[in-house]
């Protein structure tokens, strides 16, 4: 296994792992925090194909990554501090209220 | 050298990003977080694409991180989620994604991927200066639309602010 090999089994991994936090967190704050682990895994696996490569795309795509992931933190952490005012709660298991 | 330090920092990326899951105090696990996203950086300046490992600490950890520490501290630490740190669906969950890795691992194990390119020495790709060039030559319509993006990310916080009104 060379290095490209295992820097992109190692973004296998941390995605594996935040998506696993999204799925078993409760609290709203860290499954945002999980989903920013798994779109970092994202940026490693383009910059490892860009390093690989010599092309200039992948460093490109990561620098679009990071435009995309600051433009959906604005947004996400407007919605949580709305979503807590209005249920006085981050715990998602308190959104089991919506099941018809 | 660079081999032993790109190991060394992933294995401490694979440790913090356990820590952003496991640990209970969503500030404890913002700062595994930033402690996940300088190791990616030192990985990038290791391979050398400089450029993307400033990003990475510009961005990353000096604005977003920062305003997700801002928010931790806005909000009440007395909420339940805090003690009842987990799901009920942890061990399926956990099922899944181990059947995700094994799944993605075998697919890695197939691939055997083509020589690296030859990189001419004494040229740098991923400097300033060559990225610049290259980004403003090839990009610079993605880059415009990528401000338009960024507006409409203002714009939209802004709408829900108003909402809260």
């Amino acid at each position: 296994m060379d290095k490209y090999q295992y820097l992109i089994a190692l973004a296998v991994l941390t995605f594996a792992i935040g998506l696993a936090g999204v799925v078993i967190r409760r609290n709203l704050m860290v499954v945002l925090m999980c989903v920013e682990v798994m779109l970092n895994s994202v940026v490693l696996a383009f910059v490892v194909f860009a390093a690989r490569s010599g092309d200039l795309a992948g460093a490109a795509m990561a620098f679009f990554l990071y435009i995309a992931a600051a433009c959906e933190i604005a947004v996400a952490m407007a919605i949580v501090v709305m979503l807590v005012e209005r249920r006085g709660s981050l715990d998602l298991a308190a959104g089991y209220e919506l099941r018809g | 050298m660079s081999g032993v330090l790109v190991a060394v920092f992933g294995v401490m990326a694979v440790v913090f990003a356990l820590g952003v899951v496991a640990l209970r105090q969503p500030m404890r696990a913002a700062l595994a977080l930033i402690a996940h996203m300088v190791s990616l950086a030192a990985i990038f300046a290791c391979l050398e694409v400089h450029v993307v490992a400033l990003f990475q600490i510009l961005i990353y950890v000096g604005a977003v991180m920062v305003f997700m520490v801002y928010a931790i501290m806005l909000l009440d630490d007395r909420d339940t989620s805090y003690t009842h740190v987990f799901s009920r669906w942890s061990l399926p969950a956990v099922v899944v994604v181990a059947v995700l890795v094994v799944a993605l691992g075998a697919m890695l194990a197939q691939w055997t991927p083509a020589a690296p390119a030859a990189i001419v020495r004494g040229s740098a790709p991923f400097s300033f200066s060559a990225f610049s060039t290259e980004f403003m030559t090839h990009y610079w319509f993605h880059f415009e639309v990528a401000s338009v993006l960024l507006v409409i990310g203002i714009v939209a916080a802004w709408a829900v602010i108003a909402e809260r009104r």
